[in-house]
Order: C-alpha cells, then sequence, then structure tokens
C-alpha cells in the first residue's frame, strides 16, 4: 500500500499535484465554462495524451519524435471509422449510388466497403484498434529504427517523414479515408448522440479521466527499474548496452506506450470534435505537440498537461486577434523555453514556486517547533557538502587533462 | 585447440581495419584466470580499439576471440556481457542523474528484459550486494548522492564497481586511474589486487608506476601488434620497447 502511494502517486508532493489537476479538470472548469469553451478545453486535452508521452519518451528516454501526430491520428481515424460506419445506415444513406457505405465512399465511385472497414462495425474491436494499430506500427517504426542505432537527429527526421508520408496517404487515398477533409459528420456511438450537451460533458469526463489515467500508467513506469533505466540510457547509452541490457527493445518499448497514450487522445478528439482529418496527423501537429510538452516541462508529466492547455489558450486568443502573427509567437517561444527554462513550467515551478513554498513553512514551523527551528543549519551544511563537492568534481576534470599532458611525454 | 585449460580468453589473428588501416593487426593475445594483464603502449598502439573488439563495441574484420571456449565476435554487444565480460570506459561513464545507489542497482544483473525491469523490485539482497560492492569501492558513505557531484576519481570507482557488481568473469578497465591522485592510486591498486581473484582483469595504463604495482604480466603493444610480453621488469628492459617509447 505505502509502495504503491509512494510509486504511483508520488508521495505526497506528487499526490497534491494529481489532485490539483484533477479539481481543476473536474470542477474548476466544468463550473468556470459553458460547454462550448469546456469542449475546446476537452479538445485541448486530448492534445495533452500525447504531450505526457513525449515526456516519456523524450524528457525520460531522449528519443525526440516529431511524428507523434500520425498515432494520435491513427488512433483518432480508428474511433471515427466506427462513427461514420454507424452513421452512414442505409435508411440515412438512401439518396447514395450504394447505400450503406460512407457517403465520401459513394462520392468517389467506390461501391462496397473494403475489407479494412469491416471490422470497424465493431465497438470492441474498435476500441482494441485504437491501442492495438498505433502500437503496431510503433513496434514496426521502433525495429526498424532502433534496431539499427538510429537515434537523435536522424530519429527525429525519419518520425517527420512518417508524419508526412502518412497525411499524404490519407490525403491521396481519398475513396478509402476521405482525403483533405477527413471522416466528418459523425453522429452516434451506439446510438448515443455525442453531439448534445449532455454527451459532450460526459465525454469530457471520460476524456479527463483517461488523461489522468494514463499520467499514473506513466509514473507506474517510471517509479520502476525501467524508469531509472530510461534516464541511464538517455544520459550513457553504452554504458547500458555494457551492462547487459538490449538498449533497443527498452527504446521500443516506451516508444510504443507513448503511442498508445497519443492515440487514446486521438480517440477522444474524434469523439468530442465530432471528425477526424489528416491536418492533426502531419508534421506541424507533430511538432506543435513537442512544443507543448517542452512548454510544460520535459521531465513533468503533469507539466506537460499545463504546457497543453497554455500554449492551446494562447493559440486561441492570439490568433482570433492575430491570427498572422501566431506562427511567429509560437516559434518564438519554443526557441525561449528552449533558451532560456529548458525544463518548461514545471522547472520554473521547481526553481522558484517550490522553494518560496519551502522557506514559507520552514518560517512558519520554526516559531512553533524547535526541532525544525534547528532545520536550517543543518541545510546549510547540507548545501555547502553539495558545493565542495561539485567544486571537487570540477576540479577532477580538469585533472585528466593535465594527466594526457604527462603521457605525451615518453616513460 | 586449446590444451591449457587455464587460458580464459583466447585472441586468435584479430584483425580490424579502419578504411584499410589495420588498427589491430594479426593479434594473438591469451588472458590465464586469475591474471591481471596490464596492456601498456604509445598512443595509437591499438589498445583501446583490443577492448573494443572483445566487448563487442567494434566488429572485428577478421580473427576470432574465445572467451571460455565461448566465440565472441558474433554475440550481440549485451550478450557478450552475459557471457561474463565487463568493460569500464576511459572517460568515467556513469549515470550522472542516479544516485550511487541507483547507479549501481541498475547494473544489477537481475531484470535485464523490459518486463523484468518493470517487474523489479529493490529486495534485501539487491541492497544488501549493492552495500556490499559500494563498501569495495569506497563510497558507502555516498550511497544516496547524486552521482554527478562525486569527484573524478570517485566516478571511476563507481564504474568499477557497477562492473563489480555484475560479478564478469572478465573485467576489463580502460585507465582506471586517470584523474585521481596519489592516494586513491593506491586505494585503487589495492581494490585491483583484491578484485582480480578468481576472474581475469585486462588493465590498460599509462601510469608505469602504478603498473608496476598491480600488473602479473604486461602485454605491449605497438601499431596494432604484440612488441613484448612478459613480466614488468623483463618487458622494461627489453630493446625494442625502449626504442619504440624513446624514440619518437
Amino acid at each position: 500500500m505505502q509502495a504503491i502511494y509512494r510509486n504511483v502517486f508520488g508521495g505526497k508532493s506528487g499526490l497534491i499535484g494529481l489532485l490539483i489537476l484533477a479539481a481543476l479538470i473536474f470542477v474548476v472548469m466544468p463550473l468556470s465554462m459553458d460547454i462550448f469553451r469546456l469542449n475546446l478545453v476537452g479538445k485541448y486535452l486530448t492534445y495533452a495524451f500525447v504531450a505526457v508521452g513525449l515526456v516519456l519518451i523524450w524528457g525520460y528516454g531522449g528519443i525526440l519524435s516529431l511524428g507523434q501526430g500520425v498515432f494520435f491520428g491513427l488512433g483518432g481515424y480508428c474511433m471515427a471509422m466506427f462513427l461514420k460506419l454507424e452513421a452512414s445506415d442505409p435508411q440515412s444513406t438512401a439518396i447514395q449510388s450504394t447505400p450503406g457505405i460512407p457517403d465520401f465512399m459513394d462520392w468517389n465511385q467506390i461501391t462496397e466497403l473494403p475489407f479494412f472497414w469491416e471490422p470497424f462495425h465493431s465497438l470492441t474491436f474498435t476500441l482494441l484498434a485504437i491501442i492495438v494499430v498505433p502500437s503496431i506500427f510503433a513496434y514496426l517504426i521502433g525495429v526498424t529504427m532502433f534496431k539499427r542505432r538510429v537515434s537523435g537527429v536522424y530519429f527525429a527526421i525519419i518520425t517527420q517523414a512518417v508524419a508526412a508520408i502518412l497525411t499524404i496517404l490519407i490525403i491521396g487515398q481519398q475513396g478509402f479515408t476521405g482525403g483533405v477533409n477527413g471522416i466528418t459528420d459523425l453522429k452516434t456511438l451506439l446510438g448515443w448522440d455525442i453531439r448534445t450537451d449532455s454527451a459532450k460533458y460526459v465525454l469530457y469526463y471520460v476524456n479527463g479521466a483517461l488523461l489522468l489515467l494514463c499520467i499514473l500508467i506513466a509514473r507506474l513506469i517510471l517509479a520502476t527499474k525501467f524508469g531509472r533505466l530510461l534516464l541511464a540510457m538517455r544520459d550513457k547509452e553504452d554504458r547500458v548496452r555494457f551492462s547487459g541490457y538490449d538498449v533497443a527493445n527498452f527504446k521500443i518499448f516506451i516508444f510504443c506506450v507513448a503511442a498508445a497514450f497519443s492515440a487514446i487522445g486521438g480517440a477522444m478528439f474524434t469523439l468530442q470534435v465530432g471528425f477526424m482529418s489528416p491536418s492533426f496527423v502531419g508534421i506541424v501537429p507533430s511538432i506543435e505537440m513537442v512544443i507543448f510538452a517542452a512548454v510544460g516541462g520535459r521531465l513533468s508529466l503533469i507539466g506537460a498537461v499545463y504546457g497543453t492547455l497554455l500554449v492551446n489558450w494562447g493559440k486561441t486568443t492570439f490568433s482570433e486577434s492575430f491570427p498572422e502573427l501566431w506562427l511567429f509567437l509560437m516559434g518564438g517561444l519554443f526557441i525561449a523555453v528552449v533558451m532560456l527554462f529548458p525544463n518548461g513550467l514545471a522547472g520554473l515551478y521547481d526553481k522558484y514556486a517550490k522553494r518560496f513554498i519551502v522557506s514559507i513553512r520552514n518560517m512558519g514551523s520554526g516559531f512553533l517547533d524547535k526541532r525544525t527551528f534547528q532545520k536550517p543549519a543543518f541545510m546549510d551544511r547540507v548545501l555547502m557538502q553539495a558545493k565542495l563537492q561539485a567544486i571537487a568534481t570540477w576540479l577532477g576534470q580538469i585533472r585528466p587533462q593535465r594527466d594526457d599532458l604527462k603521457h605525451k611525454q615518453p616513460a | 585447440m586449446d590444451t591449457n585449460t587455464s587460458v580464459a580468453l583466447a585472441v586468435e589473428d584479430l584483425t580490424v581495419s579502419f578504411d584499410g588501416f589495420k588498427a589491430v593487426d594479426g593479434l594473438n593475445f591469451y588472458v590465464e584466470k586469475d591474471e591481471l594483464r596490464v596492456v601498456i603502449g604509445p598512443n595509437g598502439a591499438g589498445k583501446t580499439t583490443l577492448l573494443d573488439l572483445i566487448c563487442g563495441k567494434t566488429k572485428a574484420t577478421s580473427g576470432s576471440i574465445k572467451f571460455m571456449n565461448k566465440e565472441l565476435t558474433k554475440l550481440a554487444e549485451h550478450n557478450i556481457v552475459r557471457a561474463g565480460v565487463g568493460r569500464k570506459f576511459q572517460t568515467p561513464s556513469i549515470y550522472e542523474n542516479l544516485t550511487v545507489f541507483e547507479n549501481l542497482e541498475v547494473s544489477f544483473p537481475r531484470g535485464r528484459g523490459v518486463l523484468g525491469c518493470l517487474g523489479f523490485r529493490r529486495t534485501p539482497d539487491v541492497i544488501q550486494r549493492v552495500e556490499e560492492v559500494a563498501e569495495q569501492i569506497f563510497l558507502k558513505d555516498l550511497l544516496h548522492s547524486e552521482a554527478g557531484l562525486l569527484s573524478h576519481g570517485q566516478k571511476q570507482w563507481l564504474e568499477i564497481g557497477m562492473l563489480l557488481i555484475q560479478d564478469p568473469e572478465l573485467l576489463m578497465l580502460d585507465e582506471p586511474v586517470a584523474g585521481m591522485s596519489v592516494k586513491e592510486r593506491e586505494q585503487t591498486a589495492e581494490l585491483l589486487k583484491r578484485i582480480c581473484k578468481g576472474r581475469s582483469v585486462i588493465v590498460i595504463e599509462h601510469d608505469m608506476e602504478f603498473v608496476q604495482r598491480i600488473a602479473h604480466r604486461v602485454t605491449v603493444l605497438h601499431q596494432g601488434k604484440i612488441l613484448a610480453e612478459g613480466r614488468m621488469e623483463k618487458v622494461q628492459s627489453d630493446p625494442k620497447v625502449v626504442e619504440v617509447y624513446l624514440g619518437h
């Protein structure tokens, strides 16, 4: 029990962070907004799934993927295919030359439902496919890239290419995919109208709950040895490899987890927004999602959610008044984050807010409790030690160079 | 082929060529069990390349590397490690963002698969082993400090500890005392003497005083070939060795 509390919720501070986020999503937002705005927030929160996945692979694993939109899109398309089939029953498509198939197929002179659409009549299959299809795709990309030791910029570029290819494929195969318009006019989920206000509320809450679930799963993974190994791989990949680990397998696994998270977000996007289109698959959305994670903090699962909300709120607000300036602002924001506060909002919080809270707490309890009053002196000693060690490290780094000089001389 | 059963590592006709340049050239090299071998040689002699070849970081162009009669040249790096070969890099490779404890724990040879990692528990035997190794490498008091804060010498020890915890049968150390103070060097010499029991150790080192103190036998490499091999005194007085070291 204690272990679960510590690992999953991250102890007291982790639990508080989680509760504040839960309160914000489940209470504050619904109470302070009308359903239109809330639905918008729900849409933003679907991007947060991708950002949380990016914290895992990029922040902890050091693998920058610029193609997470692919998995968001695959999840979204799986959901949209099911909803589209339900919306295309023979009665409502009676005016088509082939009733009972999605309208865009009819427009493209397709007279029979393609074989890969057939299983999407089943909701169970669809829900499985939302997780499994993107995971398998991520697995294939992972195996081809990581087993060949493709990493860093090369990996980023290739994932970006994959995003571009998938977009082109979707747009090109209009008859099967709905083309550039995407899959639209989604109406009901097992007869339940998803366009009503009440449905939007329900979906918003389901979405929030799933997001928190993903954060908890991510925390659980990070709390195990796997989490420490991810950090280790990011810093010294060779050391991990020469400690008997097959590094590629670990990268593949975490890449698949991030893909599955993104896909859940994509599916929830389709449900809440009512359509899915290639514009959420390609390069631009994929990069935007990296910016969300960066602004929130690469190493903070919760920070990624705030980063997503903040950037999207900014996007909505600014792009209403200065539509052509927004992209520049977004680019500037990304540069500013990388240059000035590389750990994002979460880093700023740790650096300033947390210290402030701790100092207040110490001050307050100092008057009341003698034991904690002695704390500052003890803290000083610890800090001093850390500083001395840092200096020692620094000196240590200089010393080998001197040794190298010595080696140049004949022994 | 091996009639001498005490040979743990047998490197035969090993060649690696980088665009025609033979960094290691037809090398034959044998290390026995319980032996501490030091490899010396001028810069570019192929010392580090030799270790790279044994641990699989570099693939050989031709030749064979047999460890405990198991061919290593065809194995993937992590499988070479699992066969009992541990290797310390020239610059200390430790995980700076993890604590000393976590560095050792991650190196503990259990749960090396993805699922094994997810299900890995910090059981009493893990904790005991980590503490045991930390004691050996003089870092017992620093178990819970971040590894990035250690001094250069302590980082070297930590990396040795990360290998020790895997209990390898062949331990390869690339310049283990670089950047260490005189006192740290002495401690390291003691450490190496202690840990070479029950396994084979290969050390690359430039510090001749240190070599003299630890080596059972010394191999001198020059231009990818063995120039001399034997006891330190014998090697030091070898005219070819003197020539190579003083000739440039």
